[in-house]
């Protein structure tokens, strides 16, 4: 079970929130062509290891965190607002991206 | 009395407290403390159940929770609960319980002549016995296999207990309060970290002797009692009995059932049956000891013969002798304190047979006090068949070495740590070929074993490594220990390793795995056979697959699977462990999520005005929607005709308020809106509305909805019922995530406002005298797509010319907490004229004959054009799906695209789901050219109608007569294809 550290609520259960998948992922601009939205839409990676993800405080603020999550050992690294950029931990697992 | 209870022990007995109680529809009597097995053993029943595959006679093995044999069914009725381990439950007057897996009775049970087919009946039979056939399973093997395999009943009745979900927070979690956890407990304690200690069994103490062992120069049963209650006195730490922590989750996480009242027949008046407890520790003390193993020889599996640790502890714990000649057989030292116990318990012991030849001090002191030992002699095989009678032994050159008489034989084949909630953390356990057992390793949370579970057997030992564990674990929690906190001491001892002995030599039937039937032969076969890694021999052998999960068998399976490949079994390895550590009944899982607390209902303001005039609700998600209101002696499709009819005749009034409603303000208000709908709202003027369709960014259709501009900067948006949390999620995404540079604030207000739809042609009249002044609702003051707010009752309301009906209609919303006085003013003033209450089903008819589109045709399948609202999607502005809505395939002439369809016969009906072709006779996945979506007998085209999705669509196929198919009710009515548009195409009933 996951505590998030939510920017606007601190740290919170798990259960509050809602997974909502690759936050890596930035939606090209709306003239952009349809491979681009393709990759936007449907492509995304399977990291093992740090990946930065959108939980959605659904039982709570009702705003999305960035997060960055260990998929191997579940590990959080780092929550922010949509707008920051996270970094990933320096020292890399191996096989993440 | 039980004739085998003894004067001496009963450290967890209150012999003041007699207790009656039942096994197999027989009475016997026992004592508040006892468990069943104790209890039985006492009484002289050592026979309690049969085997899973060869229905062998058992009787207990252990005296614990990792009991493979003695599995019964306990209580009765609603009660009723299967594979119940008679080891752990405890007894309470008048508890019922059956031996299982027995036919007729436990003594004479006639699929033991499963044994004779044993040669067919090892290791993989599944696989190579029921292969063909194919068509034999599910006839056949299945039926087989489910009655010959099946181990208790379940209840049939719902439970009528309660159980609950709690939530516990510690700096330090103890799991065991043996002299190791005790000992963890009592350190970390001392450095004031919140401390919980979690002990399974209703006793502390663990593997603790009254007789044998002393702590700090007292008797240590009575050290144990004093540290718990010591414990319980201190503000900082928590205690827990009957608890089990059966799984170790991420976050540090740790689950544990504890046992409110399973030692009683029923819970006391509002408790409940077992509480599941979610427990957040920054650190964790493993202190959950060991599990002692069998030897493996010839029916080792006889009643009678047990586990040595077993045997003292019914003797000390429990005052019951589990025979009145117990032959001890060994290959350490730990079991000559079973011994020593039997003797001074006045119980014979006629012979302790030590396979080592070292000489070891347990031995001479066991000679010292009378008791014959005799070393490098190993058990040859049991004789006997309902109990032991005797016990063959042998040479370890494998000699017939003497016979003899007993009925009773206490094994012990050294002791395996208790690694199972390590494991679940992805630790895995090495061996250590000193101790013959698995350790964990290196741990990977935030965790550390101590005592018996990693290794140490002594009692100083354990004293010393659970102190050092309680003050690691608090130190690590930020705690710092005092430097003149001291561990208890005990005496130190030295013992003589354990020697490895896998399989005591013999042709016979040698037991591993007790609850699935594991032969030592089975092993070896197969690794014969090729399934030599330890994860392919325990799923092709079921070796530690049952509900004990190998808890005393494991460790001997990997150890003849090394033999077999003739490997050391560091090489072999061992399997993962998972969760949950014992049995855990769904109950305990669901806890209070059930019935209508697992998924409650949502009402709306109101409910009670629908049920008065007789609805019949129905539920959408969790909402309760009046679906239709039928009067006396009417049937559910005359109603809904009646309701449907009479709207377009004179009025009716429709609850609303589930529909999903948001708020929406801030100066970008429009401009967000323009990205989330594929049509345009920047030229919408304030007091008007439009109805809006939203894609994914897939570009397929998402959700539609009808959208107010209240005010310059604050629009009402509304959504479809099922879709409202969706929406809001979607929206959120895109203010904070896609465009946060806008200026746009919105939150849900479905549960702030509630509404009615009121359509007809008397709506007007009907609204008019149910608000009386307050309002202007002509044609001038608010026309087709307009908007007003007015004041109501001191409230604000919002009506809105809107029809999904296609007549005469409004939209009312008031808040919450006036819906029921809202309605029934209107329909007070309705009465007089015609006004009726119409359900989801009238609704439904109304908009399918106006070719609305609801939630059958927003399948998540289809696009904008594919509902014929392909114009509506805007080219002057970007919107969310515009340009995956624009891929070849979305865009494809071909596709299926929204028609009407009207019944040509005049008898049979339309269904929904029905596929559509030319020739019925030719019906297939092939030949179907597109499906109906939704149907209606309508009163207004007189007729069965529907909607469908139909390739090449109205364009190709209007006027022309196909089959709607649907093989379930072997019907296929001719229909023709037509306009959506079935009712007042040109819109002229909208003005009354």
């Amino acid at each position: 079970m996951h505590r998030i550290d939510c920017p606007w609520c601190g740290i919170r259960d798990e259960a509050e929130f809602q997974y909502q998948g690759d936050a890596t992922k930035v939606r090209p601009a709306p003239d952009a062509s349809q491979d681009a939205f393709f990759d936007y839409v449907y492509k995304r990676d399977n990291p093992k290891g740090w990946h930065t993800e959108w939980w959605h405080h659904v039982g709570g603020c009702r705003q999305w965190v960035k997060v960055v999550r260990n998929t191997l050992t579940h590990e959080i690294h780092a929550t922010g607002a949509p707008a920051e950029k996270l970094s990933l931990p320096r020292k890399k697992k191996r096989g993440s991206k | 009395m039980g004739k085998n209870r003894l004067n001496f022990g009963g450290t967890k007995l209150d012999r003041s407290k007699p207790v009656n109680f039942t096994f197999d529809g027989k009475t016997y009597s026992g004592f508040a403390g006892d468990t069943l097995a104790s209890a039985l053993l006492a009484n002289g029943v050592v026979l309690m159940g049969r085997s899973f595959k060869y229905h062998r006679p058992r009787g207990c093995l252990t005296a614990g929770s990792e009991e493979p044999n003695a599995i019964v069914e306990m209580r009765s009725g609603p009660r009723r609960e299967p594979n119940t381990r008679a080891t752990v439950a405890e007894l309470y007057d008048g508890l019922d319980a059956q031996s299982q897996n027995r036919w007729p009775s436990l003594a004479v049970d006639l699929q033991s002549v499963n044994q004779l087919l044993s040669p067919w009946l090892t290791a993989g039979f599944y696989y190579k016995t029921f292969m063909w056939p194919a068509k034999f399973w599910e006839p056949v093997y299945e039926k087989f296999i489910r009655r010959s395999a099946g181990l208790g009943h379940a209840a049939v009745e719902a439970d009528p207990d309660t159980y609950e979900h709690a939530h516990a927070h510690c700096d330090v979690l103890v799991v065991g309060a043996g002299p190791a956890g005790l000992s963890a407990a009592l350190a970390a304690a001392a450095t004031g970290a919140r401390v919980l200690i979690v002990e399974e069994q209703a006793h502390v103490g663990g593997d603790l002797s009254s007789t044998l062992d002393q702590i700090d120069g007292k008797p240590a049963d009575q050290w144990a009692a004093e540290a718990w209650v010591k414990l319980k006195a201190l503000d900082n730490v928590t205690t827990m009995t009957r608890t089990t922590v059966f799984g170790y989750y991420d976050g540090n996480v740790l689950a544990a059932l504890e046992r409110v009242n399973d030692h009683l027949a029923e819970p006391p008046n509002g408790q409940p049956r077992q509480r599941m407890w979610n427990i957040r520790a920054k650190e964790v003390a493993l202190t959950c000891g060991s599990h002692e193993r069998a030897l493996t020889f010839d029916n080792n599996d006889r009643p009678g013969v047990m586990l040595a640790g077993a045997v003292r502890e019914f003797v000390e714990g429990y005052g019951a002798a589990p025979g009145k000649r117990v032959v001890i057989v060994t290959n350490n030292d730990e079991a000559y304190r079973t011994a020593m116990v039997l003797k001074e318990a006045g119980v014979e012991v006629p012979l302790i047979a030590d396979a080592r030849t070292t000489p070891n001090a347990a031995a001479e002191a066991a000679r010292a006090a009378g008791i014959p030992v005799e070393m490098g002699v190993l058990p040859k095989k049991a004789v006997g068949r309902l109990q032991v009678k005797a016990i063959e032994l042998q040479r370890v050159d494998g000699a017939f070495h003497k016979k003899v008489e007993c009925d009773c034989v206490a094994m012990s084949s050294g002791y395996s740590p208790d690694v199972h909630l390590v494991s679940q953390t992805g630790v895995a356990p090495i061996w250590r070929e000193d101790i013959l057992g698995f350790v964990p390793d290196t741990p990977k949370r935030q965790e550390r074993s101590a005592g018996a579970g990693k290794g140490i057997f002594d009692l100083a030992g354990c004293l010393h490594d659970g102190h050092m564990a309680g003050i690691d674990a608090a130190r690590n929690a930020g705690f710092e220990p005092a430097k003149s906190l001291k561990a208890s001491r005990a005496d130190p001892t030295s013992a003589v390793p354990p020697l490895a002995i896998w399989r005591c030599p013999g042709q016979g039937k040698a037991f591993v795995d007790f609850q699935n039937d594991v032969t030592a032969r089975d092993i070896h076969l197969a690794a014969q056979e090729g399934y030599v890694s330890v994860e392919h021999a325990k799923r092709y052998t079921t070796l530690g697959m049952a509900t004990d999960q190998g808890k005393t068998s494991n460790v001997t399976g990997i150890g003849l699977l090394a033999t077999a490949r003739g490997e050391p079994i560091s090489d072999v390895g061992t399997t993962r462990f998972r969760p949950p550590y014992s049995p855990v009944a769904i109950g305990a899982f669901a806890g209070h999520e059930r019935g209508r607390e697992f998924q409650p209902v949502r009402q709306t303001a109101m409910h009670s005005c629908g049920e008065k005039l007789g609805a019949v609700f129905v539920e959408a998600g969790l909402w309760l929607r009046p679906q239709y209101y039928p009067k006396p002696g009417e049937g559910v499709m005359e109603a809904i005709y009646r309701e449907s009819k009479q709207v377009r005749e004179t009025a009716g009034i429709c609850d609303v308020s589930t529909l999903g409603k948001i708020e929406i303000f801030g100066p970008d208000s429009g401009e967000f809106l323009n990205r989330l709908y594929i049509n345009g709202w920047k030229m919408l003027a304030p007091g008007k509305a439009r109805y809006g369709l939203m894609l994914r960014e897939d570009g397929y259709v998402f959700d539609d909805g009808t959208t107010s501009r209240l005010d310059d900067d604050h629009y009402f948006m509304t959504t479809t019922t099922a879709n409202a949390a969706r929406v809001l999620a979607h929206m959120e995404h895109a203010a904070q995530v896609l465009w946060p540079e806008l200026d746009v604030h919105f939150c849900s207000a479905t549960e702030q406002w509630c509404g009615v739809a009121v359509a007809g042609p008397n709506a007007r009249k009907v609204l008019a005298d149910a608000f009386d002044e307050a309002l202007d609702i002509s044609d001038e003051a608010l026309p087709f797509m307009g908007v007003r707010t007015f004041s109501w009752c001191g409230t604000t309301a919002r009506i809105f010319r809107i029809s999904f009906s296609g007549e005469l209609a409004f939209e009312v919303n008031v808040p919450w907490s006036f819906g029921e006085a809202m309605w029934n003013a209107i329909w007070e003033a309705g009465q007089k004229h015609g006004l009726i209450a119409y359900g989801t089903e009238a609704l439904s008819v109304l908009r399918i004959e106006k070719g609305h589109v609801a939630g059958n045709e927003l399948d998540g399948r289809t696009t904008a054009a594919d509902m014929g609202l392909g114009r509506m999607m805007s080219t002057k502005k970007p919107f969310i799906g515009q340009v995956m809505a624009g891929r070849e395939g979305m865009i494809a002439e071909d596709r299926a695209t929204l028609v009407g369809l009207k019944i040509t016969e005049s008898e049979g009906r339309l269904r929904g789901g029905a596929h559509l072709v030319v020739d019925k006779d030719d019906a297939s996945a092939e030949t179907s050219l597109g499906w109906v979506t939704s149907v209606c007998d309508s009163p207004a085209v007189g007729c069965w109608i529907g909607l469908a999705y139909l390739q090449g669509g109205l364009s190709q196929h209007e006027g022309k007569t196909l089959y709607a198919v649907n093989p379930i009710y072997d019907e296929a009515p001719a229909v023709e294809v037509c306009s959506a548009h079935f009712f007042d195409p040109e819109g002229e009933r909208l003005n009354g």
